[in-house]
């Protein structure tokens, strides 16, 4: 599904991802660990398609299709979903009144329908259930005044409505205690299917205790620098980066 | 002749046509004997300098209406509010037209400014509000008084909440180019009352309503209103204005507000277009604990212009001002907002504040801001602040990382951003229809039931 060949990204004319490969095959989860300044949001970032981020070398593939051209939106239209470590908050639109232009932004950008009414509230109730979020909430401002942990709950929730085929969580836990991250986590876990993946991308080990990942790889330096199975998440926990 | 010496001289024919006897024939001659002596301002006066104001005073222009104009309802009927029932007061070219209006006299008197004007029954009332809060070192002012005869009237006696809002309506048929109204409007709520009144200016196209060689003297109008709203005791008066005019019309609106003690007034300014624009705003506090809430949302494009100058004199303690004031810019258009709060020595614990913010979304798009506090007082709050800018990327990159295409996200943007101004709208159809007007003037399809 995801394919990343030989990956350099710069910021500002400053190297960040210093030849990376990763591959992602439907129905997988990968974790992607690493200390601070490693280049973990970085990676999310170009993946999700932000410009403010420069491909100097090598190439995204999703789908077989070299994505390095497409804007932010037409990725989204092909199923990549990002949930953002630092959502923005936007005064003066509603929860409800965004995820309505995203469905259908999507699904017209597709060439389907735009969802009736009816069938959008019913969508709209059934994640905000399953993700324990009060009907309250959807019609407040998007993210304006929210809680760290609320942000993130808000996150899924859309990656919930969206139903991306892939779905990378940037710090999805970070800011979340343990009852919010029970919930975020066990959504996730409900969201998984044989046809999607999932890349979690986090500092800490405790997500991974909730979302077993098939895959960890160690992000150092701007390269893999070790991969392995949950075990590998265990010992880091453990013996902490420096022992790579 | 120019056209200052043109509106002088035809000053003599105007109060002739009007009424000699009428009790505010004395007011009238002082205020063109005033007018002649100081003239129309140019931009060397500071209250003037951002605006080129002289552009629009062609003197071309004429107090004196040519042709009636019959205007089809289909063409005019989105300027109503529609959906709810209201008083109504419709002028077209500065002429009351009774089709479209719905006036009373019951309790309450919503009805045209002439009519009580003329007739003695009403004296007493217009000797004692009428002209009493104009400033009569303003040019445009003076030419309102000298000149007007038209508009509405709305008087709320003691102890009454309007059971409706009353529209005031004015439209420009397009049919008389060279026309330069002078509308003028007397709102009283005396003691106790609450009234929502919702004042609006359009035009019709040129080509919609006369052949184009009836054009020979091609000068775009100017209308030159004038309100004078006095809200008396533990009143509550919400005054909207909706100026949503053709690129080639002007308006310069002055509107003075005299609260007193316990009263709230609010005034939300929608400017939507026109050539020039000009909003003069003025509060007066007087008496203790009075609420005076200031809004505004200005969306222009092309070679518009519009200017915000609010005064809010703050003569009396323990008094609050809130002003919230937001931009958005495209094409050439050019803005200003000069904000003035005064505060009298005497207007201790006084909180105001006082926010303008500006989106430029156009290259050649330019604001000037400007707060002025003249702050006499030792012991009161006094805050402002403004802002210019353009769209935030990372909530940009967030929207169309959700699949929302570039343009929609910006329109996106930009309706929230002007949004917040319309949470003190306290009326939910005037709500909508703003919104649809904002919705369409950006551009974009919101996706979303308003």
């Amino acid at each position: 599904m995801l394919k990343i060949e030989n990956l350099h990204v710069s910021v500002d004319g400053k190297e960040i991802i210093k030849g990376l490969n990763l591959e992602v095959k439907k129905g997988e989860v990968h974790a992607i660990m690493g200390p601070n300044g490693s280049g973990k949001s970085t990676l999310s970032a170009v993946i999700a398609g932000n410009e403010d981020y420069e491909v100097t070398k090598g190439n995204i593939f999703f789908n077989d299709e070299n994505i390095e051209d497409l804007s932010a939106e037409e990725r989204a239209h092909r199923g990549i979903f990002m949930s953002f470590q630092y959502p923005v908050e936007i005064p003066g639109i509603t929860v409800t009144n965004f995820i309505k232009t995203a469905i259908n932004s999507n699904l017209k950008a597709r060439g389907n329908k735009e969802m009736p009414a009816n069938e959008m509230l019913k969508k709209i109730r059934e994640k905000a259930e399953l993700l324990e979020i009060d009907s309250r909430f959807l019609s407040r401002s998007l993210n304006e005044g929210f809680s760290g942990g609320e942000k993130k709950r808000n996150e899924i929730f859309q990656m919930a409505m969206l139903e991306p085929t892939l779905a990378i969580l940037d710090e999805t836990d970070s800011g979340l205690d343990i009852d919010a991250l029970r919930i975020v986590a066990s959504g996730v876990n409900k969201l998984k299917n044989k046809d999607n993946a999932t890349i979690v991308i986090t500092h800490y080990q405790r997500l991974l205790d909730h979302i077993i990942p098939d895959h960890v790889h160690v992000l150092q330096n701007g390269k893999i620098a070790k991969s392995g199975d949950k075990n590998l998440a265990l010992q880091l926990e453990e013996r902490g980066y420096d022992w790579i | 002749m120019s056209l200052k010496d043109k509106l002088v001289s035809s000053f003599l024919a105007f109060e002739l046509d009007a009424d000699i006897s009428s009790p505010v024939h004395e007011i009238r001659s002082n205020s063109i004997k005033q007018f002649e002596k100081i003239g129309f301002p140019d931009r060397k006066n500071e209250y003037w300098k951002y605006t080129p104001i002289k552009k629009v005073l062609n003197e071309e222009l004429t107090l004196f209406k040519k042709n009636k104009h019959l205007i089809d309802f289909e063409k005019v009927k989105d300027f109503f509010l529609g959906g709810i029932e209201s008083y109504k007061i419709v002028l077209i070219d500065g002429v009351y037209d009774p089709r479209w209006s719905n006036t009373t006299h019951e309790g309450v008197d919503i009805c045209i400014l002439s009519s009580v004007l003329e007739n003695d029954k009403y004296a007493e009332l217009i000797t004692k509000y009428y002209n009493k809060l104009v400033d009569n070192s303003e040019s445009f002012s003076l030419l309102n008084t000298s000149f007007s005869k038209e508009g509405a009237y709305i008087h709320i006696p003691k102890g009454i909440e309007l059971d409706k809002p009353v529209e005031i309506i004015h439209i420009n048929s397009g049919g008389e180019s060279s026309l330069m109204l002078q509308p003028r409007n007397l709102i009283i709520l005396e003691k106790n009352t609450k009234a929502q009144i919702v004042e609006s200016h359009y035009s019709l196209a040129n080509d919609d309503n006369i052949s184009q060689d009836e054009f020979s003297d091609k000068t775009d109008p100017l209308t030159n209103t004038l309100t004078e709203i006095h809200v008396e005791e533990n009143a509550h008066l919400d005054y909207y204005k909706i100026q949503n005019d053709l690129e080639t019309t002007s308006i310069i609106d002055n509107t003075y507000i005299n609260q007193k003690k316990n009263s709230v007034a609010s005034c939300h300014t929608f400017s939507f277009g026109g050539n020039i624009v000009r909003n003069n705003l003025n509060y007066f506090q007087n008496g203790e604990n009075i609420n005076s809430i200031l809004k505004g949302i200005t969306i222009l494009g092309s070679n518009q212009h519009t200017d915000h100058h609010t005064l809010v004199h703050h003569a009396n303690p323990n008094c609050e001002s809130y002003q919230e004031y937001k931009g958005i810019y495209d094409e050439k258009s050019t803005g200003v907002f000069n904000g003035k709060v005064l505060v009298d020595k005497v207007a201790q614990k006084i909180n105001a504040f006082q926010q303008n913010n500006n989106l430029l979304v156009g290259d050649h798009s330019s604001v000037n801001t400007k707060p002025q506090l003249e702050i006499f007082a030792d012991d009161v709050k006094c805050s402002h602040g403004c802002t210019i800018g353009q769209l935030d990327k990372a909530a940009l990159f967030y929207l169309k990382a959700r699949g929302i295409p570039e343009k929609e996200a910006k329109g996106l943007l930009t309706y929230a951003f002007a949004n917040n101004v319309l949470e003190s709208v306290n009326m939910q159809v005037l709500k909508i229809k703003i919104k649809e007007i904002i919705a369409n003037k950006i551009g974009v399809s919101l996706g979303f039931e308003l």
